[in-house]
């Protein structure tokens, strides 16, 4: 957040230090070492996340929720113990206000087909900004093609920014829902995330944040944001893969149909009905990725255990300084400069196809991602059929930005 | 091969200047045959027309659409050497290409087709980006054969 003092407190935070967590960052690709600046896509995990998950998979598990012998609980207890861990990095009141899901894109479209489609008659509307990723688009597109809803866009302004003004227009007295990413994954924007729910909220419409990128980057309490539903996912916060959550308020959860259907999530089977579990067994359908589950509430206590506030202020210290450097390149322009913005950087090259420059920079060492993004109504609001994008974490250093504009420039010299 | 060659070797200066400056780029009015491809992974989009003479020749061809130096580069070498020829020397073309981006021999092929074809043989280092260089071909193929569009992902 560029609302983060830019000076930070000596040793608060040692992305050097911390870079030593990642044995994969030392090693090299095409002979050049790794710039890794595609965490967006998916971020690489620190030696305590996998030691965590090796240690518990070897030592401690079983089934969850199902055995009584010693395994079984040792196993639910670091399960639940999970979902306490994400509760708190939340700030939700509630630990059964968390369900785990498979990532953020399997925690919307749970909110998609348990709360919304029964909500949904033809012509109500669903608000959505046209930043947001395909996962926080299809989803909503299932219910216009199913359902007859109708899908209402937020423009964002030029320079990227999203204003609460623009999202509560767009609220009427048919809207049922609004969706809104928390942080762009393209632009970088940081989402006035409180004031448009507190606007929409006055007028009686739920809000559900996309919070994949938003959840990395940002402090998150989703009583004081008074959220309705926020999805997000492990791999891009340090954990792993087929991992990710959706807090939901209770009595929202409480009176949702179930999503997938299977062992864990019923009450009471018999061959003529059904009852179901409350929430959020009732959306845990067959076993749950219990491994990790626990390597998520690994990352996240290794995220906690930093000084996030300094995390923050290192990750946009890189923004500002790739940024400056990029932006002296006059053949390059920066598409998403919100005053409000996350560690994303975003540029289409003039003459030069964002696929042929993160080739060559991958030839570099360089590792950024090209193409639209998973977000083509972005890309079609700015007039451009890809971008090139580098994203910043915890663990990158300046001198890996020198190597990015080094090899951007290498680039123009070979296609330019 | 040093990592710089196999980038100039894919970037050399016949396929940037085919990518700047690509032939038979554009519609085609009496064109017997359309076809449409796209490449999700990266939005990419070409259409290629083709009017196709009684005699099963390809009499002209054109190609539209935006994408990568390779994958525009792969199309208008593509345009150039199918004209003339007819739709099954284009289908053995389309095989002989496809052998060479993975790095395969092109057995079959006169001579002088290869050599033109093997500017785009450095691809075969670059596995990610193989399908950009088909994309033109299959979609071609997929107009001559009346079909689906043509999707390379």
């Amino acid at each position: 957040m560029t609302a983060q003092p830019k000076l930070r407190p000596l040793a608060a935070f040692d992305p050097l230090v911390a870079r030593k967590d990642f044995e994969i960052l030392s090693r090299r690709v095409y002979g050049k070492p790794l710039a890794y600046l595609d965490s967006a896509a998916s971020a690489q995990k620190p030696r305590p996340v996998l030691d965590t998950m090796y240690d518990f998979a070897s030592g401690e598990y079983a089934n969850v929720h199902r055995g009584v012998h010693y395994l079984s609980a040792t196993a639910t207890e670091r399960y639940e113990a999970a979902r306490e861990t994400v509760r708190s990095f939340l700030n939700a009141a509630h630990a059964d206000e968390i369900v785990f899901t498979k990532g953020g894109t399997e925690a919307i479209n749970l909110v998609s087909y348990s709360y919304l489609a029964p909500r949904i008659q033809p012509g109500d509307e669903i608000v959505l900004s046209v930043m947001e990723h395909h996962s926080n688009i299809v989803p909503w597109h299932f219910l216009r093609e199913r359902q007859g809803a109708v899908l209402r866009w937020v423009d964002v302004n030029d320079d990227g920014s999203l204003d609460a003004e623009a999202v509560d227009a767009a609220v009427g007295p048919k809207t049922k829902l609004v969706a809104i990413a928390h942080m762009s994954n393209v632009l970088g924007t940081i989402s006035p995330l409180k004031e448009i729910v507190a606007r929409a909220h006055a007028k009686g419409v739920p809000v559900l944040a996309d919070g994949c990128q938003g959840a990395v980057h940002l402090p998150v309490d989703v009583r004081d944001l008074d959220i309705d539903f926020y999805a997000f996912t492990g791999h891009k916060l340090y954990g792993p893969t087929g991992i990710g959550a959706l807090y939901g308020k209770r009595a929202w959860l409480k009176s949702m149909r179930p999503f997938n259907g299977g062992g864990e999530m019923i009450r009471e089977v018999t061959r003529d009905a059904i009852s179901y579990a409350d929430p959020p067994a009732r959306f845990e359908a067959g076993t749950p990725p219990i491994v990790e589950a626990v390597g998520l509430a690994a990352a996240i206590d290794y995220v906690s255990a930093l000084d996030r506030a300094a995390v923050a202020a290192h990750e946009n210290d890189l923004l500002d300084y790739a940024t400056e450097q990029v932006k002296e390149l006059n053949w390059v322009r920066v598409i998403g400069e919100a005053k409000d913005k996350g560690s994303i950087l975003s540029f289409e090259t003039e003459g030069m196809h964002a696929h042929d420059v993160a080739t060559i920079l991958d030839r570099e060492g360089v590792a950024v991602r090209a193409g639209h993004h998973c977000a083509q109504p972005l890309m079609e609001r700015f007039g451009v059929a890809s971008t090139t994008r580098a994203s910043f974490a915890l663990y990158n250093t300046r001198d890996e930005v020198d190597v990015f504009v080094a090899a951007l420039k290498k680039a123009r010299s070979i296609l330019g | 091969m040093t990592m710089d060659q196999g980038l100039r070797e894919l970037y050399q200066e016949v396929i940037l200047d085919h990518s700047r400056h690509p032939r038979h780029f554009g519609a085609l009015e009496d064109a017997t045959h359309t076809g449409e491809g796209y490449n999700p992974l990266c939005g990419d989009r070409v259409k290629i027309y083709l009017a196709v003479d009684p005699q099963n020749r390809i009499g002209d061809i054109a190609f539209e659409g935006k994408g990568c130096a390779i994958s525009q580069a792969s199309a208008s070498l593509m345009t150039d050497m199918l004209v003339g020829r007819s739709v099954d020397e284009a289908e053995k073309l389309m095989g002989g290409f496809l052998h060479l981006v993975k790095g395969e021999s092109a057995n079959g092929l006169a001579e002088e087709d290869r050599e033109r074809l093997e500017v785009m043989g450095g691809i075969s280092e670059f596995p990610m980006r193989v399908k950009c260089a088909t994309l033109a071909w299959h979609t071609m193929k997929s107009a001559l054969e009346g079909g689906e569009a043509a999707k390379t992902e």
